[in-house]
């Protein structure tokens, strides 16, 4: 099985790994029995995304969605971060293995969840 | 640095067995079947093989090896010939749930055409017990069939106390030796070994070509009908080059294997031993009743796919039995029999040695293994301190290949 090149870039070298100390928003997906289990922090500041860090349990391509996720959405407005869909995520990879785009691929709902958590923070 | 610790998987082929081989591509490439010189110096060839691969397991006479094309083969042949054999009356069959998939699917395949087998379960280090098949064999059992060492955890059998008990209740006993004939002391006859499986390339020799070893009287329905070679327990006209391959393979192995095995298990040990000061650490496997090239780590909070390509891209070549790194998304069933929970069976590492593995090259793996999962676990969401957290999180997979 081959990953495309940028899959292999993220992967070796992935970046925002780390959590943010005192984030804004934060969500957690997947379990790890089944292999993947991401994990992001994020900053808002005006409605947009400030700073983002992830860490993540799992394969190549769990890791590289998580990194290229956190590039593509780093200074984007909460409501067009909401937007990204795994599809755009995979894409900004030149693609995945077939059998990797469903649970290797969670970190924008990782991203949503962090965002949502974020809102209701707020509402507070 | 390059290192290849893989040879679970296969072996590079020994310079000296591939040059014995390439006389018989171009130059000795006649059919051993005809009378001719160039069939007759094939014919040699090929008898002089037998000879050797009958020695290397103590076979007491040459007729008893068949060869064929691997160990896939050899276990579809003993399992399909035996059970379905026009004169078996047998319909059962016992086997152990971490056969390799080579004697699973066979298995499995046999239950469809009205045989009844039995998967012996295993122990945390992944042996059988004697007591389970003593229970479960009857006078209606036809084989047993349990693999010499197995390829993953590479747990050794009892197989000498499994022929027995086969044996006293009239069954035939199989054993699948794809991962220790040439690489531990194998004897038919003394560890009552009725059929048995062989593959050239686990032990320095060419892919494609293997052996099944058949005590003298066992007669079995052939899986290739033919012209009759291999008096017609295997026809198509023989893979000399191959087989001269694996004679030669199976000579070198006798006259190094001692030797070999006493330096690969020093190597294995200290591997073992270095892995298993990183935290959160265990040895899949059993610590002495194991293959001397083999070593099986898992590491809690990392996942193996991410590993053996971080490990590709610093030179040093293993493999894993996570569910990442396989098409179908699951984890290795040896690993799962052990009882190992599924997010441990993620992390595992297997580094199994050769013939040319150097101690520079175990201190290479040693220094950076741990320095490899350290950076893994740096970057984990699922470590220590969230761990109940995480465990707790539904699975929110789309699929539905996973199972608890
Ligand atoms: C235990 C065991 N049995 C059978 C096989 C299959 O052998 P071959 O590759 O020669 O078909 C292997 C090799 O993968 C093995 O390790």
């Amino acid at each position: 099985m081959l990953y495309s090149k940028k899959v292999m870039e993220h992967f070796t070298k992935p970046k925002n790994v780390g959590v943010i100390e005192d984030p804004d928003g934060k969500g957690i997906v997947g379990n790890p029995k089944c292999g993947d289990t991401m994990e992001i922090t994020i900053k808002v500041k005006d409605d947009k995304i400030d700073d983002i860090k992830f860490r993540t349990f799992g394969c190549a391509s769990a890791i590289a969605t998580s990194s290229v996720t956190t590039v593509m959405a780093m200074g984007k407005s909460l409501d067009d971060a909401m937007k990204m869909t795994r599809n755009d995520v995979a894409q900004e990879l030149d693609g995945l293995p077939p059998h990797k785009m469903h649970c290797s691929n969670l970190a924008v709902d990782a991203l949503h969840k962090a965002i949502e958590n974020y809102r209701e923070n707020k509402k507070e | 640095m390059r290192v290849y610790m893989d040879h679970g998987a296969t072996t590079a082929v020994d310079p000296e067995v591939k040059k014995v081989m390439m006389r018989f591509f171009s130059d000795e490439f006649g059919n051993a079947s005809q009378m001719y010189e160039y069939g007759r110096n094939a014919a040699m060839a090929v008898q002089e093989a037998r000879e050797r691969v009958a020695k290397l397991i103590g076979a007491e006479q040459d007729r008893e090896i068949v060869f064929n094309s691997g160990g896939t083969e050899g276990d579809n042949t003993a399992l399909k010939g035996i059970l379905l054999g026009k004169k078996n009356k047998k319909k059962h069959m016992i086997t152990s749930v971490i056969e390799h998939p080579a004697i699973l699917r066979t298995a499995e395949f046999l239950e469809t055409q009205g045989i009844r087998v039995t998967y012996l379960p295993v122990d945390n280090f992944g042996l059988i017990s004697l007591e389970d098949l003593k229970k479960e064999i009857s006078s209606e059992t036809a084989l047993v069939s349990i693999m010499h060492a197995n390829n993953e955890i590479g747990t050794i059998e009892p197989i000498k106390e499994i022929g027995e008990i086969a044996h006293d209740a009239g069954a035939l006993f199989h054993t699948d030796a794809v991962q220790t004939v040439g690489k531990i002391p194998v004897d038919v006859k003394k560890l009552n070994i009725d059929l048995l499986s062989l593959s050239s390339h686990k032990f320095y020799g060419p892919k494609g070509v293997g052996a099944l070893y058949k005590r003298q009287g066992i007669r079995f329905e052939p899986l290739m009908h033919g012209g009759g070679h291999e008096k017609g327990y295997r026809s198509g006209t023989e893979n000399v080059s191959g087989i001269v391959g694996l004679g030669k393979a199976a000579e070198i192995a006798q006259k190094v294997l001692l030797k070999e095995k006493e330096k690969l298990t020093k190597m294995r040990d200290r591997i073992i031993d270095n892995m298993l000061k990183v935290e959160d650490t265990i040895l899949n496997g059993h610590r002495t009743k194991r293959l001397p090239h083999n070593a099986n780590i898992s590491f809690k909070y990392v996942e193996g796919e991410a590993l053996i390509l971080r490990l590709d891209a610093i030179g040093i070549y293993g493999s894993t039995g996570s569910a990442c790194s396989t098409k179908k998304l699951e984890a290795s069933h040896v690993l799962l029999a052990i009882g190992l929970r599924h997010e441990v069976a993620h992390g595992s590492l297997r580094l199994t040695l050769g013939r040319w593995n150097t101690d520079k090259e175990v201190d290479y793996v040693i220094k950076e293994v741990p320095r490899v999962i350290n950076e893994l676990r740096e970057m984990s969401a699922f470590r220590k301190e969230t761990e109940e957290y995480v465990m707790s999180l539904k699975d929110e997979h789309d699929d539905d290949h996973f199972e608890t």
